[in-house]
Protein backbone atom coordinates (compact mmCIF):
# COMPACT_ATOMS: atom_id res chain seq x y z
CA UNK A 1 0.00 0.00 0.00
CA UNK A 2 3.00 2.56 0.76
CA UNK A 3 4.34 1.47 -2.57
CA UNK A 4 1.45 2.72 -4.13
CA UNK A 5 1.13 5.79 -2.41
CA UNK A 6 4.67 6.80 -3.12
CA UNK A 7 4.63 5.91 -6.93
CA UNK A 8 1.23 8.35 -7.05
CA UNK A 9 2.67 10.94 -5.37
CA UNK A 10 5.34 10.48 -7.67
CA UNK A 11 3.03 10.61 -10.63
CA UNK A 12 1.60 14.16 -9.13
CA UNK A 13 4.98 15.64 -8.93
CA UNK A 14 5.65 14.88 -12.35
CA UNK A 15 2.65 16.14 -13.42
CA UNK A 16 2.80 19.30 -11.42
CA UNK A 17 6.67 19.66 -12.49
CA UNK A 18 5.29 18.74 -16.60
CA UNK A 19 2.51 21.74 -16.04
CA UNK A 20 4.73 24.66 -14.70
CA UNK A 21 7.30 23.32 -16.98
CA UNK A 22 7.19 26.63 -19.66
CA UNK A 23 7.28 28.93 -16.61
CA UNK A 24 11.16 27.04 -15.90
CA UNK A 25 12.05 26.69 -19.37
CA UNK A 26 12.91 28.76 -22.64
CA UNK A 27 10.39 28.54 -25.13
CA UNK A 28 12.59 26.32 -27.55
CA UNK A 29 12.66 23.97 -24.63
CA UNK A 30 8.52 24.14 -24.28
CA UNK A 31 8.59 23.15 -27.60
CA UNK A 32 10.78 20.23 -27.77
CA UNK A 33 8.98 18.93 -24.51
CA UNK A 34 5.83 19.22 -26.39
CA UNK A 35 7.49 17.12 -29.07
CA UNK A 36 8.27 14.67 -27.03
CA UNK A 37 5.13 14.43 -25.45
CA UNK A 38 3.34 13.20 -28.43
CA UNK A 39 6.09 10.73 -29.16
CA UNK A 40 5.54 9.37 -26.08
CA UNK A 41 1.89 9.14 -27.18
CA UNK A 42 3.29 7.83 -30.36
CA UNK A 43 5.35 5.22 -28.29
CA UNK A 44 2.83 4.21 -26.04
CA UNK A 45 0.35 3.65 -28.62
CA UNK A 46 3.06 1.23 -30.52
CA UNK A 47 3.45 -0.87 -26.82
CA UNK A 48 0.15 -2.00 -26.82
CA UNK A 49 1.01 -4.16 -29.87
CA UNK A 50 4.85 -4.97 -29.16
CA UNK A 51 5.08 -5.20 -25.48
CA UNK A 52 1.21 -6.23 -24.59
CA UNK A 53 0.30 -8.28 -27.48
CA UNK A 54 3.54 -9.51 -28.50
CA UNK A 55 3.06 -7.90 -32.21
CA UNK A 56 5.93 -6.41 -33.78
CA UNK A 57 4.95 -3.65 -36.15
CA UNK A 58 7.19 -2.31 -38.77
CA UNK A 59 4.53 0.05 -39.62
CA UNK A 60 2.81 1.75 -37.10
CA UNK A 61 3.93 5.53 -38.94
CA UNK A 62 0.81 4.52 -41.32
CA UNK A 63 -1.63 5.66 -38.54
CA UNK A 64 0.22 8.59 -37.11
CA UNK A 65 0.57 9.73 -40.49
CA UNK A 66 -2.82 8.65 -41.86
CA UNK A 67 -4.33 11.34 -38.86
CA UNK A 68 -1.60 14.30 -39.86
CA UNK A 69 -2.50 13.87 -43.54
CA UNK A 70 -6.13 14.07 -42.41
CA UNK A 71 -6.15 17.17 -40.36
CA UNK A 72 -4.23 18.74 -43.39
CA UNK A 73 -6.12 17.39 -46.08
CA UNK A 74 -9.36 18.97 -44.18
CA UNK A 75 -8.11 21.69 -43.17
CA UNK A 76 -5.85 23.02 -45.99
CA UNK A 77 -7.34 21.46 -49.19
CA UNK A 78 -11.36 21.39 -47.95
CA UNK A 79 -10.87 24.13 -45.48
CA UNK A 80 -12.60 22.45 -42.77
CA UNK A 81 -12.46 24.34 -39.02
CA UNK A 82 -9.21 22.65 -37.55
CA UNK A 83 -11.19 21.47 -34.03
CA UNK A 84 -13.09 19.65 -36.45
CA UNK A 85 -10.60 17.79 -38.49
CA UNK A 86 -9.30 16.12 -35.16
CA UNK A 87 -12.37 13.70 -34.40
CA UNK A 88 -11.94 13.17 -38.36
CA UNK A 89 -8.32 12.18 -38.12
CA UNK A 90 -8.94 9.47 -34.95
CA UNK A 91 -11.50 8.27 -37.37
CA UNK A 92 -9.15 8.05 -40.54
CA UNK A 93 -6.41 6.43 -38.37
CA UNK A 94 -8.98 3.91 -36.51
CA UNK A 95 -10.69 2.75 -39.96
CA UNK A 96 -7.36 2.30 -41.43
CA UNK A 97 -6.31 -0.12 -38.44
CA UNK A 98 -9.45 -1.92 -39.12
CA UNK A 99 -9.10 -2.47 -42.71
CA UNK A 100 -5.22 -3.29 -42.13
CA UNK A 101 -4.98 -5.36 -39.00
CA UNK A 102 -7.05 -8.46 -41.00
CA UNK A 103 -4.47 -8.39 -43.61
CA UNK A 104 -1.08 -8.02 -41.03
CA UNK A 105 -2.81 -10.72 -38.95
CA UNK A 106 -2.95 -13.54 -41.42
CA UNK A 107 1.17 -13.55 -40.25
CA UNK A 108 3.01 -13.59 -36.95
CA UNK A 109 6.48 -12.84 -35.69
CA UNK A 110 8.68 -11.13 -38.78
CA UNK A 111 6.25 -12.07 -41.20
CA UNK A 112 3.42 -9.91 -39.19
CA UNK A 113 6.26 -7.34 -39.51
CA UNK A 114 6.88 -7.31 -43.31
CA UNK A 115 3.19 -7.28 -44.09
CA UNK A 116 2.79 -4.44 -41.89
CA UNK A 117 5.70 -2.78 -43.22
CA UNK A 118 4.84 -3.43 -46.94
CA UNK A 119 0.89 -1.90 -46.02
CA UNK A 120 2.97 1.43 -45.08
CA UNK A 121 5.19 1.76 -47.84
CA UNK A 122 1.43 1.62 -49.93
CA UNK A 123 0.67 4.67 -47.67
CA UNK A 124 3.56 6.14 -47.61
CA UNK A 125 3.98 6.18 -51.86
CA UNK A 126 0.31 7.20 -51.74
CA UNK A 127 1.54 10.32 -50.12
CA UNK A 128 4.36 11.03 -51.85
CA UNK A 129 3.44 10.07 -55.58
CA UNK A 130 -0.37 11.91 -55.48
CA UNK A 131 1.12 15.07 -55.93
CA UNK A 132 -2.23 17.01 -57.07
CA UNK A 133 -3.49 16.11 -53.62
CA UNK A 134 -0.85 15.81 -51.25
CA UNK A 135 1.66 18.05 -52.78
CA UNK A 136 4.22 14.87 -53.05
CA UNK A 137 7.30 15.25 -51.07
CA UNK A 138 6.82 19.09 -50.63
CA UNK A 139 4.20 17.95 -47.72
CA UNK A 140 1.83 20.66 -47.02
CA UNK A 141 1.77 23.36 -45.05
CA UNK A 142 -0.50 26.21 -43.17
CA UNK A 143 -1.87 23.44 -41.08
CA UNK A 144 -3.69 26.30 -38.84
CA UNK A 145 -3.93 24.86 -35.22
CA UNK A 146 -7.20 24.32 -33.66
CA UNK A 147 -9.42 27.24 -31.76
CA UNK A 148 -11.20 26.32 -28.59
CA UNK A 149 -12.31 29.90 -27.80
CA UNK A 150 -8.60 30.02 -26.44
CA UNK A 151 -6.23 30.13 -29.09
CA UNK A 152 -3.18 27.36 -28.93
CA UNK A 153 -1.11 29.52 -31.46
CA UNK A 154 1.31 30.20 -28.86
CA UNK A 155 4.01 27.54 -27.75
CA UNK A 156 3.43 28.20 -23.98
CA UNK A 157 -0.79 27.21 -25.02
CA UNK A 158 -0.29 24.55 -27.43
CA UNK A 159 2.09 22.84 -25.01
CA UNK A 160 -0.88 22.55 -22.18
CA UNK A 161 -3.20 21.06 -24.63
CA UNK A 162 -0.87 18.32 -25.97
CA UNK A 163 0.00 17.50 -21.98
CA UNK A 164 -4.02 17.59 -21.00
CA UNK A 165 -4.46 15.35 -24.59
CA UNK A 166 -1.80 13.30 -23.92
CA UNK A 167 -1.97 12.62 -20.38
CA UNK A 168 -5.69 11.84 -21.23
CA UNK A 169 -4.79 9.32 -24.00
CA UNK A 170 -2.05 8.26 -21.01
CA UNK A 171 -4.80 7.53 -18.40
CA UNK A 172 -6.86 5.44 -21.24
CA UNK A 173 -3.86 3.31 -22.24
CA UNK A 174 -3.20 2.31 -18.27
CA UNK A 175 -6.98 1.60 -17.86
CA UNK A 176 -6.62 -0.91 -20.75
CA UNK A 177 -3.40 -2.22 -20.02
CA UNK A 178 -4.78 -3.28 -16.14
CA UNK A 179 -8.08 -4.65 -17.42
CA UNK A 180 -8.92 -8.06 -17.94
CA UNK A 181 -8.32 -7.30 -21.33
CA UNK A 182 -4.92 -5.90 -20.98
CA UNK A 183 -3.96 -9.17 -18.97
CA UNK A 184 -5.46 -11.16 -21.72
CA UNK A 185 -3.35 -9.77 -23.78
CA UNK A 186 -0.43 -10.58 -21.97
CA UNK A 187 -1.60 -13.92 -22.00
CA UNK A 188 -1.44 -13.75 -25.85
CA UNK A 189 2.12 -12.79 -25.78
CA UNK A 190 3.04 -15.42 -23.56
CA UNK A 191 1.55 -18.26 -25.40
CA UNK A 192 -0.77 -17.74 -28.16
CA UNK A 193 -1.59 -21.88 -28.02
CA UNK A 194 -1.91 -21.86 -24.40
CA UNK A 195 -4.86 -18.91 -24.70
CA UNK A 196 -6.68 -20.80 -27.58
CA UNK A 197 -6.41 -23.78 -25.26
CA UNK A 198 -8.06 -21.66 -22.28
CA UNK A 199 -10.82 -20.27 -24.42
CA UNK A 200 -10.14 -17.02 -25.78
CA UNK A 201 -10.56 -15.99 -29.88
CA UNK A 202 -6.98 -14.72 -29.64
CA UNK A 203 -7.17 -13.74 -33.20
CA UNK A 204 -10.36 -11.33 -32.24
CA UNK A 205 -7.93 -9.19 -28.94
CA UNK A 206 -5.25 -9.01 -31.70
CA UNK A 207 -7.34 -7.43 -33.98
CA UNK A 208 -8.85 -4.97 -31.08
CA UNK A 209 -5.39 -4.52 -30.14
CA UNK A 210 -4.39 -3.10 -33.28
CA UNK A 211 -7.00 -0.99 -34.27
CA UNK A 212 -6.72 0.69 -30.48
CA UNK A 213 -3.44 1.10 -30.64
CA UNK A 214 -3.73 2.45 -34.79
CA UNK A 215 -6.14 4.83 -33.11
CA UNK A 216 -4.04 6.51 -29.82
CA UNK A 217 -1.38 6.64 -32.61
CA UNK A 218 -3.60 9.06 -34.43
CA UNK A 219 -4.08 10.99 -31.72
CA UNK A 220 -0.17 11.35 -31.81
CA UNK A 221 -0.30 11.70 -35.69
CA UNK A 222 -2.77 14.67 -35.20
CA UNK A 223 -1.53 16.72 -32.75
CA UNK A 224 2.32 16.40 -34.80
CA UNK A 225 0.33 18.26 -37.51
CA UNK A 226 -0.56 20.82 -35.44
CA UNK A 227 2.69 20.55 -33.81
CA UNK A 228 4.23 21.73 -37.21
CA UNK A 229 1.96 23.00 -38.85
CA UNK A 230 2.73 21.13 -41.66
CA UNK A 231 2.92 17.33 -42.49
CA UNK A 232 5.37 15.73 -45.47
CA UNK A 233 5.78 11.85 -46.49
CA UNK A 234 8.37 11.54 -44.06
CA UNK A 235 5.41 11.40 -41.49
CA UNK A 236 4.58 7.69 -43.35
CA UNK A 237 8.14 6.98 -43.98
CA UNK A 238 9.52 3.85 -42.30
CA UNK A 239 11.93 5.40 -40.64
CA UNK A 240 9.29 6.92 -38.43
CA UNK A 241 8.01 3.50 -37.82
CA UNK A 242 11.56 1.98 -36.76
CA UNK A 243 12.14 5.04 -34.44
CA UNK A 244 8.87 4.00 -32.66
CA UNK A 245 10.04 0.60 -32.40
CA UNK A 246 13.12 1.81 -31.09
CA UNK A 247 12.02 4.39 -28.37
CA UNK A 248 9.65 1.45 -26.94
CA UNK A 249 12.58 -1.34 -26.83
CA UNK A 250 14.90 1.62 -25.07
CA UNK A 251 12.55 2.48 -22.73
CA UNK A 252 11.68 -1.00 -22.09
CA UNK A 253 8.60 -2.78 -23.56
CA UNK A 254 5.60 -4.36 -21.84
CA UNK A 255 5.51 -1.48 -19.72
CA UNK A 256 3.79 2.07 -20.77
CA UNK A 257 6.52 4.63 -18.74
CA UNK A 258 9.44 2.77 -20.44
CA UNK A 259 8.41 4.02 -24.31
CA UNK A 260 7.20 7.64 -23.20
CA UNK A 261 10.76 7.91 -21.29
CA UNK A 262 12.37 6.17 -24.59
CA UNK A 263 9.97 8.73 -26.69
CA UNK A 264 11.89 11.41 -24.64
CA UNK A 265 15.21 10.56 -25.01
CA UNK A 266 15.29 9.92 -28.90
CA UNK A 267 13.68 13.31 -29.36
CA UNK A 268 16.00 15.10 -27.18
CA UNK A 269 19.20 13.17 -28.47
CA UNK A 270 18.02 13.88 -32.22
CA UNK A 271 17.71 17.69 -31.28
CA UNK A 272 20.82 17.63 -29.84
CA UNK A 273 22.94 15.31 -32.41
CA UNK A 274 20.39 17.25 -35.47
CA UNK A 275 22.47 20.50 -34.09
CA UNK A 276 26.15 18.70 -34.67
CA UNK A 277 25.78 16.75 -37.47
CA UNK A 278 23.00 15.37 -40.13
CA UNK A 279 23.88 11.27 -39.34
CA UNK A 280 21.41 11.53 -37.10
CA UNK A 281 20.12 7.89 -38.63
CA UNK A 282 23.41 6.40 -38.04
CA UNK A 283 24.05 7.89 -33.89
CA UNK A 284 20.30 6.10 -33.99
CA UNK A 285 21.39 2.99 -35.54
CA UNK A 286 24.29 2.80 -32.79
CA UNK A 287 21.82 3.25 -29.85
CA UNK A 288 19.40 0.33 -31.14
CA UNK A 289 22.59 -2.02 -31.29
CA UNK A 290 23.67 -1.00 -27.47
CA UNK A 291 20.55 -1.21 -26.31
CA UNK A 292 20.02 -4.78 -27.53
CA UNK A 293 23.71 -5.88 -26.74
CA UNK A 294 23.11 -4.69 -23.04
CA UNK A 295 19.88 -3.48 -22.03
CA UNK A 296 17.48 -6.17 -23.87
CA UNK A 297 14.74 -5.18 -21.75
CA UNK A 298 15.42 -1.30 -21.99
CA UNK A 299 15.86 0.94 -19.66
CA UNK A 300 12.76 0.52 -17.52
CA UNK A 301 14.42 -3.76 -17.35
CA UNK A 302 18.27 -2.60 -15.99
CA UNK A 303 15.86 -0.17 -13.05
CA UNK A 304 13.73 -3.89 -12.26
CA UNK A 305 16.96 -5.61 -12.57
CA UNK A 306 19.17 -3.49 -10.51
CA UNK A 307 16.07 -3.99 -7.50
CA UNK A 308 15.96 -7.53 -8.22
CA UNK A 309 19.80 -7.79 -7.49
CA UNK A 310 19.89 -5.19 -4.18
CA UNK A 311 16.79 -7.35 -2.55
CA UNK A 312 18.73 -9.97 -3.51
CA UNK A 313 21.98 -9.14 -1.61
CA UNK B 1 -23.85 -40.76 -22.75
CA UNK B 2 -20.87 -40.31 -24.76
CA UNK B 3 -18.40 -37.75 -23.79
CA UNK B 4 -16.41 -37.89 -26.38
CA UNK B 5 -16.58 -40.12 -30.19
CA UNK B 6 -13.32 -39.94 -32.57
CA UNK B 7 -14.68 -41.86 -35.77
CA UNK B 8 -12.56 -43.14 -37.97
CA UNK B 9 -10.20 -40.42 -37.67
CA UNK B 10 -6.86 -39.73 -40.37
CA UNK B 11 -4.29 -37.19 -40.54
CA UNK B 12 -1.78 -37.05 -42.49
CA UNK B 13 1.89 -34.79 -42.56
CA UNK B 14 2.82 -34.77 -45.93
CA UNK B 15 4.00 -38.55 -46.74
CA UNK B 16 3.66 -39.30 -43.46
CA UNK B 17 0.38 -40.93 -42.17
CA UNK B 18 0.55 -40.36 -38.38
CA UNK B 19 -2.87 -41.25 -37.26
CA UNK B 20 -4.67 -44.29 -39.50
CA UNK B 21 -7.84 -44.75 -39.07
CA UNK B 22 -8.82 -44.56 -35.00
CA UNK B 23 -12.19 -44.78 -33.82
CA UNK B 24 -12.57 -44.53 -30.05
CA UNK B 25 -15.91 -44.09 -27.45
CA UNK B 26 -15.13 -42.10 -24.33
CA UNK B 27 -18.23 -42.54 -21.31
CA UNK B 28 -18.87 -39.72 -19.61
CA UNK B 29 -16.56 -39.41 -16.44
CA UNK B 30 -14.99 -42.34 -17.73
CA UNK B 31 -10.80 -42.38 -16.86
CA UNK B 32 -8.95 -43.15 -20.41
CA UNK B 33 -5.42 -43.70 -20.90
CA UNK B 34 -3.87 -43.81 -23.95
CA UNK B 35 -0.16 -46.01 -24.16
CA UNK B 36 1.85 -46.34 -26.68
CA UNK B 37 5.62 -46.21 -27.71
CA UNK B 38 6.96 -42.81 -28.90
CA UNK B 39 5.76 -41.90 -32.32
CA UNK B 40 2.71 -44.24 -32.09
CA UNK B 41 0.56 -41.05 -32.59
CA UNK B 42 -0.66 -40.37 -29.21
CA UNK B 43 -0.15 -36.19 -29.45
CA UNK B 44 -1.24 -36.21 -32.47
CA UNK B 45 -5.03 -37.31 -31.53
CA UNK B 46 -5.09 -35.20 -28.62
CA UNK B 47 -4.51 -32.28 -31.12
CA UNK B 48 -7.09 -33.39 -33.62
CA UNK B 49 -9.41 -33.07 -30.56
CA UNK B 50 -8.40 -29.97 -29.24
CA UNK B 51 -8.62 -28.62 -32.55
CA UNK B 52 -4.92 -27.68 -32.96
CA UNK B 53 -4.79 -29.91 -35.41
CA UNK B 54 -7.48 -30.61 -38.39
CA UNK B 55 -7.87 -34.36 -39.12
CA UNK B 56 -7.28 -35.13 -42.73
CA UNK B 57 -10.18 -37.33 -43.02
CA UNK B 58 -12.90 -39.00 -39.81
CA UNK B 59 -15.05 -36.80 -37.56
CA UNK B 60 -14.46 -35.67 -33.60
CA UNK B 61 -17.26 -35.04 -31.33
CA UNK B 62 -17.70 -33.91 -27.79
CA UNK B 63 -21.22 -34.97 -26.06
CA UNK B 64 -22.87 -35.52 -29.40
CA UNK B 65 -21.55 -32.13 -30.83
CA UNK B 66 -19.74 -32.04 -33.79
CA UNK B 67 -16.57 -30.11 -33.57
CA UNK B 68 -14.29 -31.51 -35.75
CA UNK B 69 -13.55 -28.49 -37.52
CA UNK B 70 -14.00 -26.24 -34.73
CA UNK B 71 -11.10 -23.55 -33.46
CA UNK B 72 -9.56 -24.61 -30.08
CA UNK B 73 -11.14 -21.83 -28.55
CA UNK B 74 -14.60 -22.38 -29.42
CA UNK B 75 -14.20 -26.33 -28.02
CA UNK B 76 -12.91 -24.95 -24.80
CA UNK B 77 -15.42 -22.95 -24.37
CA UNK B 78 -17.90 -25.94 -25.36
CA UNK B 79 -16.20 -27.58 -21.82
CA UNK B 80 -12.81 -29.27 -23.45
CA UNK B 81 -9.86 -28.56 -21.61
CA UNK B 82 -6.08 -29.89 -22.13
CA UNK B 83 -2.53 -29.88 -21.15
CA UNK B 84 0.60 -30.09 -23.39
CA UNK B 85 3.28 -32.16 -23.24
CA UNK B 86 5.86 -29.17 -23.61
CA UNK B 87 4.91 -27.13 -20.72
CA UNK B 88 3.05 -24.65 -21.99
CA UNK B 89 2.52 -21.64 -19.44
CA UNK B 90 2.73 -17.64 -19.44
CA UNK B 91 6.43 -17.65 -18.12
CA UNK B 92 6.52 -14.14 -17.63
CA UNK B 93 3.37 -13.92 -15.69
CA UNK B 94 2.58 -14.95 -12.07
CA UNK B 95 1.14 -17.96 -11.21
CA UNK B 96 -1.94 -16.10 -9.99
CA UNK B 97 -2.34 -14.15 -13.55
CA UNK B 98 -2.66 -17.45 -15.39
CA UNK B 99 -5.30 -18.77 -12.90
CA UNK B 100 -7.10 -15.52 -13.75
CA UNK B 101 -6.54 -15.91 -17.23
CA UNK B 102 -7.88 -19.19 -17.19
CA UNK B 103 -10.71 -18.01 -15.45
CA UNK B 104 -11.43 -15.40 -17.64
CA UNK B 105 -11.36 -17.52 -20.66
CA UNK B 106 -14.38 -19.74 -19.24
CA UNK B 107 -16.44 -17.30 -17.95
CA UNK B 108 -16.07 -15.30 -21.20
CA UNK B 109 -15.02 -11.78 -19.12
CA UNK B 110 -11.89 -11.52 -21.18
CA UNK B 111 -13.07 -8.64 -23.33
CA UNK B 112 -13.61 -5.95 -20.68
CA UNK B 113 -11.70 -2.69 -21.16
CA UNK B 114 -12.94 -1.34 -18.36
CA UNK B 115 -11.63 -2.68 -14.78
CA UNK B 116 -14.90 -3.75 -12.57
CA UNK B 117 -13.42 -3.67 -9.47
CA UNK B 118 -16.09 -5.40 -7.42
CA UNK B 119 -16.50 -8.74 -9.82
CA UNK B 120 -12.80 -8.54 -9.44
CA UNK B 121 -12.74 -9.11 -5.72
CA UNK B 122 -14.47 -12.14 -6.29
CA UNK B 123 -12.34 -13.23 -9.16
CA UNK B 124 -8.89 -13.19 -7.26
CA UNK B 125 -10.30 -15.23 -4.61
CA UNK B 126 -11.97 -18.08 -6.85
CA UNK B 127 -8.10 -18.11 -8.27
CA UNK B 128 -6.39 -18.17 -5.32
CA UNK B 129 -8.82 -21.03 -3.88
CA UNK B 130 -7.62 -22.72 -7.47
CA UNK B 131 -4.20 -22.78 -6.20
CA UNK B 132 -4.90 -23.40 -2.68
CA UNK B 133 -7.02 -26.63 -3.98
CA UNK B 134 -3.67 -27.97 -5.82
CA UNK B 135 -0.91 -27.08 -3.79
CA UNK B 136 0.41 -24.28 -5.35
CA UNK B 137 -0.84 -21.80 -2.62
CA UNK B 138 3.11 -20.32 -2.23
CA UNK B 139 3.22 -19.96 -5.54
CA UNK B 140 0.99 -17.35 -6.12
CA UNK B 141 2.79 -13.99 -6.56
CA UNK B 142 6.07 -15.74 -7.76
CA UNK B 143 6.79 -15.51 -11.63
CA UNK B 144 5.80 -18.46 -13.46
CA UNK B 145 9.48 -19.13 -15.17
CA UNK B 146 10.78 -19.34 -11.96
CA UNK B 147 9.02 -22.58 -10.30
CA UNK B 148 10.25 -25.39 -10.33
CA UNK B 149 9.47 -27.50 -13.54
CA UNK B 150 7.19 -30.22 -10.72
CA UNK B 151 5.28 -26.95 -9.91
CA UNK B 152 5.02 -25.62 -13.24
CA UNK B 153 3.46 -28.97 -14.72
CA UNK B 154 1.12 -28.85 -11.28
CA UNK B 155 -0.04 -25.31 -12.76
CA UNK B 156 -0.35 -27.14 -16.41
CA UNK B 157 -3.60 -28.80 -14.71
CA UNK B 158 -4.56 -26.62 -12.44
CA UNK B 159 -5.23 -23.81 -15.44
CA UNK B 160 -6.84 -26.74 -17.72
CA UNK B 161 -8.99 -27.25 -14.46
CA UNK B 162 -9.82 -23.82 -13.32
CA UNK B 163 -12.49 -23.43 -16.16
CA UNK B 164 -14.14 -26.43 -14.53
CA UNK B 165 -14.23 -28.41 -17.92
CA UNK B 166 -16.65 -31.31 -18.74
CA UNK B 167 -13.62 -33.30 -20.51
CA UNK B 168 -9.72 -32.99 -19.70
CA UNK B 169 -7.32 -34.04 -22.31
CA UNK B 170 -3.87 -34.57 -19.97
CA UNK B 171 -0.84 -35.17 -22.34
CA UNK B 172 1.94 -36.95 -19.99
CA UNK B 173 1.18 -35.11 -16.86
CA UNK B 174 3.75 -37.02 -14.98
CA UNK B 175 6.82 -36.96 -17.71
CA UNK B 176 9.83 -35.67 -15.85
CA UNK B 177 8.44 -35.99 -12.65
CA UNK B 178 10.32 -37.55 -9.16
CA UNK B 179 8.36 -39.99 -7.87
CA UNK B 180 7.04 -37.86 -4.93
CA UNK B 181 5.87 -35.56 -7.71
CA UNK B 182 4.33 -37.88 -9.63
CA UNK B 183 2.27 -39.17 -6.50
CA UNK B 184 1.21 -35.71 -6.24
CA UNK B 185 -0.03 -35.04 -9.53
CA UNK B 186 -1.71 -38.81 -9.14
CA UNK B 187 -3.28 -37.48 -6.04
CA UNK B 188 -5.10 -34.86 -7.87
CA UNK B 189 -6.54 -36.90 -10.48
CA UNK B 190 -8.27 -38.79 -8.04
CA UNK B 191 -9.57 -35.92 -6.39
CA UNK B 192 -11.16 -34.68 -9.14
CA UNK B 193 -14.70 -35.16 -9.61
CA UNK B 194 -16.52 -38.44 -10.64
CA UNK B 195 -18.70 -36.81 -13.62
CA UNK B 196 -15.51 -35.49 -15.37
CA UNK B 197 -14.30 -37.35 -18.13
CA UNK B 198 -10.52 -37.43 -18.47
CA UNK B 199 -8.64 -38.78 -21.39
CA UNK B 200 -4.46 -38.90 -20.76
CA UNK B 201 -1.51 -39.75 -22.08
CA UNK B 202 0.72 -41.81 -19.86
CA UNK B 203 4.16 -43.23 -19.83
CA UNK B 204 3.95 -44.87 -16.24
CA UNK B 205 2.45 -47.98 -16.44
CA UNK B 206 1.66 -48.24 -12.81
CA UNK B 207 0.13 -44.45 -13.10
CA UNK B 208 -1.96 -45.86 -16.40
CA UNK B 209 -2.91 -48.95 -14.77
CA UNK B 210 -3.71 -46.83 -11.22
CA UNK B 211 -5.76 -44.03 -13.13
CA UNK B 212 -7.55 -45.75 -15.44
CA UNK B 213 -10.92 -47.29 -16.16
CA UNK B 214 -10.07 -48.27 -19.67
CA UNK B 215 -6.75 -48.27 -21.77
CA UNK B 216 -6.48 -47.79 -25.77
CA UNK B 217 -2.79 -48.54 -27.10
CA UNK B 218 -1.83 -46.80 -30.54
CA UNK B 219 1.16 -47.76 -32.57
CA UNK B 220 2.72 -46.63 -35.55
CA UNK B 221 -0.63 -44.55 -36.31
CA UNK B 222 -3.38 -47.25 -35.12
CA UNK B 223 -5.88 -48.65 -32.65
CA UNK B 224 -4.13 -51.74 -31.87
CA UNK B 225 -5.81 -52.84 -28.33
CA UNK B 226 -8.63 -51.16 -26.50
CA UNK B 227 -9.74 -52.62 -22.55
CA UNK B 228 -9.04 -52.78 -19.14
CA UNK B 229 -6.63 -53.88 -17.46
CA UNK B 230 -6.37 -57.62 -17.82
CA UNK B 231 -7.31 -57.03 -21.23
CA UNK B 232 -4.45 -55.38 -21.65
CA UNK B 233 -2.00 -57.38 -19.64
CA UNK B 234 -3.28 -59.84 -21.57
CA UNK B 235 -2.62 -58.72 -25.29
CA UNK B 236 0.26 -60.49 -26.83
CA UNK B 237 0.55 -57.65 -29.41
CA UNK B 238 0.72 -55.38 -26.69
CA UNK B 239 3.34 -57.14 -24.83
CA UNK B 240 5.59 -57.51 -28.02
CA UNK B 241 5.58 -53.69 -28.94
CA UNK B 242 4.73 -51.79 -25.80
CA UNK B 243 5.90 -53.75 -22.80
CA UNK B 244 8.74 -55.49 -24.75
CA UNK B 245 11.21 -56.73 -21.56
CA UNK B 246 8.33 -56.59 -19.14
Amino acid sequence: MTVRIWSLAGALAVLALLIALPDVVRGYYVALATKMLIFALFAMSLDLLLGYTGLASLGHATYFGVAAYTVALLVVRAGVNSATAFPAALAAATVTGVLFAPLALRARGSYFLMITFALAQVVWSIAFGWRSLTNGDDGMPNVVRPDFGWSLDNTVSFYHFVLATVGVAALLLAAIANSPFGRALRGIRESESRMQALGYDVWRYQYVAFVLSAFFAGIAGALYAYYNRFVGPEYLNVVQSAEALIMVILGGAGTLLGPAIGAALIVYLEDFVSSMTEHWVLVLGIIYVLVTLFAPRGLIGLVVEFRQRRAAK
Amino acid sequence: MTALTVENVSKNFGGVAALKDISLDVQEGERRVLLGPNGAGKTTLFHTISGNVVPSAGRIALFGLDITRLRPDRRARLGLARTFQITNLFPRLTALDSVLLALGGASGRGMQLIRPLSSYRSLYGEAQQVLDRWGLAATARRIVRTLSYGEQRQLEIALALAGKPRLLLLDEPTAGLSPAETRRVVAMVHELPRDMTIVMIEHDMDVAFELADRIAVMHLGRLIAEGDEAAIRANKQVTEIYLGAE
